[in-house]
């Protein structure tokens, strides 16, 4: 049967064609993308490593819907100048609850991996306002609608989607109560999606992002996710040697 | 074949379709190279942004992403493939009611994810930004499209199916499988346009890229092939050079492709594995990648003189002449040496144009150019300004692809450059400043590619009026009669 298979034979039906070609086509992404699913060290396994606050997730939101991963990347790599402009490279487990992860793939602006805490939320504010009035060099767009305020009516809706994806968001007591033994009960607090929205307020509230307290802005959303980005591993707790097999 | 065709290719062949398509194709070149010339500037000039959301870099990028690959593209592929399929199996498209709905159904996806973006929507995956009630639409027309296509192949009248189109069926077949599984989502609502990807971290790098290299792979590389495959060798009026290399070109290509896309993941948290896998794939592309190219060019054999008298054959092969170009250069940049400098810097996006605007843009061309007059029954309105055209375009890339080698290479120097004492020797802001030449010579470029493309657009409406008045004198003329 073999000897009479030429390739006549896929010239001349369009249903081998179809199929030999489907065939020709699914095994790439099949021996890629799977094994990652299966494979235990894929991720490693490190502390720290924390869902986002319905505030944090709400300035990711407005990362995304402003397209910030157009000239920034968030993905450190092992490199001696990399290491001395950004910190410690990235780690897998670091963007293990970004949904989608925004690694980039161009620096228009430097890495953002590691920016939390390098700025005082004031710079953020006047950086996102005029980049140029503290980068006189910058090339980046002013941001001035940022300090409009937050729309936070469906933060309970988007952390329920994203518990649907897999993030550890809690909507029941026994989920609340495992969160609290992985993650400590004040970060299981900010998890717990029935109080989704008062615990955006109060973390805008206490963190006053924006120097304005009256409401609370995009502005503050947003740089509560810049200022946590990059923190939550500490790396002083952490062997090189034990990260070395996750690559 | 004794076929003797009694009837005039119009009532042979359903033109219709094809003729709306190669409008908007021209119209949504014009519209996403003018907004690729605008952010291009907005990098060389940053009070273009206008502090206003809408016209912000972040967002309108995606605009100009959309608009040339799938509006420009997507239509000039639907537009050549539409014709390529029933002129090759000589007979009339099938699918009825559902032809006309990919042509709108295409048509609305574009403009809906345009105003989707700039409205501050979008999924935050390159090339894949659409929201998932565009998503599921997209998914629509395709399923159509595959249907149209599948159905005219079966009711061929040649008992072979042409080379180009086994192209184009892997462009659509692929285009389905990574369209479907790279927008897995979970909408935050049913009357919200939010959504939040089914995968994260690693998992979502994998399936995003996978998905990213092939929309170059399938959709601008494989189904430009079947252009190719189809008009080259027409328009030179010479057979394929070697049908077996067609043969070994398709299969190792639709096969490869798939593996390559993690080479935009060196360095990163995924599994060096993965990534190792993808780069050796990426070098062994470039067999196939270059037995395309040859093939193509060596199509020409016995006919070179064209080169010299036809503007639209010298469009082809200078297509060609690129693909071939950035068919080499990308397996050098999946090497992971050349990657450590080359990934996050311009030098990226002078690849990707010098495959956008060298291949995809200029056989999109060249194959329009060839279609028009057959689909309005007359000849070009001007050779002239094809030439011009092809000048104009030909400088454009050139100017944008050198202006992003060097600053592409100067920014990952830069960035790695340490001083005496082992410090960082610049700033990032000194390699922003560096940019700024560079990145107003892009622009200048770019509007170059632009001017050529209004060109076009002006010789091709002055030619469809043309066969219009023709044809309405032709009637006339047969009334009388």
């Amino acid at each position: 049967m073999f000897k009479k298979f030429t390739h006549e034979k896929i010239e001349t039906n369009a249903g081998w064609l179809i199929v030999l070609t489907m065939l020709a086509i699914s095994v790439g992404g099949l021996v890629e993308i799977a094994p990652l699913f299966l494979l235990d060290d894929t991720i490693e396994k490190v502390d720290g490593v924390r869902p986002y606050s319905p505030l944090e997730q709400r300035g990711r939101d407005i990362y995304i819907r402003e397209g910030c991963y157009t000239c920034h990347s968030q993905m450190i790599r092992p490199f001696r100048d990399e290491q001395l402009r950004y910190g410690h490279y990235s780690l897998a487990a670091e963007s293990k609850y970004d949904h989608p992860f925004q690694w980039g793939s161009k620096r228009t602006g430097p890495d953002l991996a590691r920016v939390g805490g390098k700025y005082s939320n004031e710079w953020h504010t006047q950086h996102l306002m005029q980049p140029k009035s503290v980068v006189p060099e910058s090339v980046m767009p002013n941001y001035p609608w940022l300090m409009t305020p937050l729309d936070a009516s469906d933060v309970a809706d988007r952390m329920r989607a994203l518990r649907t994806t897999g993030v550890p968001y809690s909507l029941t007591q026994a989920e609340f109560d495992k969160n609290v033994q992985q993650f400590g009960e004040e970060h299981a607090r900010m998890f717990h999606i029935p109080n989704a929205q008062i615990n955006l307020v109060s973390q805008a509230q206490a963190g006053n992002y924006d120097g304005d307290n009256s409401s609370v802005s995009e502005m503050d959303a947003l740089v509560a996710y810049l200022q946590v980005l990059g923190t939550m591993v500490d790396f002083s707790k952490i062997k090189p040697e034990d990260l070395v097999k996750f690559r | 074949m004794t076929t003797t065709a009694s009837s005039a290719p119009a009532e042979q062949y359903d033109y219709e379709i094809i003729k709306k398509f190669t409008i908007m194709a021209i119209v949504w070149a014009v519209v996403g190279m003018f907004v690729g010339v605008y952010i291009a500037a907005e990098l060389a000039w940053p009070w273009l942004n206008f502090d206003s959301p809408y016209f912000s870099f972040g967002r309108f990028r995606p605009v100009h992403t959309s608009a040339v690959i799938f509006g420009f593209g997507g239509s000039a592929l639907f537009a050549t493939s539409y014709y390529v399929v029933q002129r090759t199996c000589q007979t009339r498209l099938w699918g009825g009611g559902l032809i006309p709905f990919t042509f709108w159904g295409w048509q609305v996806v574009i403009v809906l994810a345009a105003l989707s973006y700039v409205a501050g929507y979008s999924q935050g995956r390159e090339y894949a930004e659409m929201e998932w009630p565009i998503d599921i639409l997209i998914e629509l027309v395709w399923v159509a499209y595959l249907a149209i296509y599948i159905g005219t192949l079966m009711k061929r009248k040649q008992s072979h199916i042409y080379v180009a189109n086994w192209f184009y069926i892997s462009f659509i077949l692929a285009t389905a499988l990574l369209h479907t599984f790279n927008n897995l989502a979970v909408p935050v609502g049913l009357f919200t346009l939010k959504s939040y990807s089914l995968f994260s971290g690693p998992m979502d790098a994998m399936t995003q890229w996978w998905y990213g290299h092939n929309a170059v792979g399938f959709f601008l590389t494989a189904a430009f092939l079947g252009m190719m495959y189809y008009f080259v060798p027409k328009h030179a009026g010479r057979p394929v050079y070697s049908y077996r290399l067609s043969i070994v070109h398709f299969w190792a290509l639709s096969f490869m492709y798939m593996w390559v896309g993690t080479h935009h993941l060196h360095w990163t948290a995924l599994p060096d594995w993965a990534s190792t896998l993808g780069a050796a794939f990426s070098i062994m592309l470039l067999l196939p990648s270059w037995g395309g190219m040859i093939n193509g060019i060596m199509t020409l054999s016995g006919a070179w003189d064209k080169l010299r008298t036809d503007p639209i054959m010298r469009f082809m092969i200078v297509a060609l002449s690129f693909y071939g170009m950035s068919t080499f250069e990308g397996p050098l940049m999946s090497l992971k040496d050349v990657n450590a400098l080359s990934h996050y810097t311009d030098w990226t996006v002078g690849h990707v144009h010098s495959g956008a605007l060298g291949w995809v843009a200029m056989i999109s061309f060249g194959s329009i150019y060839h279609m028009l007059p057959r689909l309005w029954n007359t000849q070009m309105y001007s050779v002239k300004l094809i030439n011009i055209h092809f000048w104009l375009a030909t400088v454009g890339v050139l100017l944008y692809i050198v202006a992003m080698w060097i600053s592409g290479i100067m920014q990952g120097l830069m960035w790695r450059a340490f001083d005496d004492f082992g410090n960082l020797q610049y700033s990032f802001v000194e390699s922003v400043a560096a940019m700024h030449p560079f990145y107003v010579m892009r622009a200048i470029g770019g509007l170059f590619f632009l001017t050529g493309m209004c060109v076009m657009a002006y010789n091709c409406y002055k030619t469809i009026r043309q066969g219009q008045a023709e044809a309405s004198n032709a009637a006339v003329v047969a009334q009388a009669a």
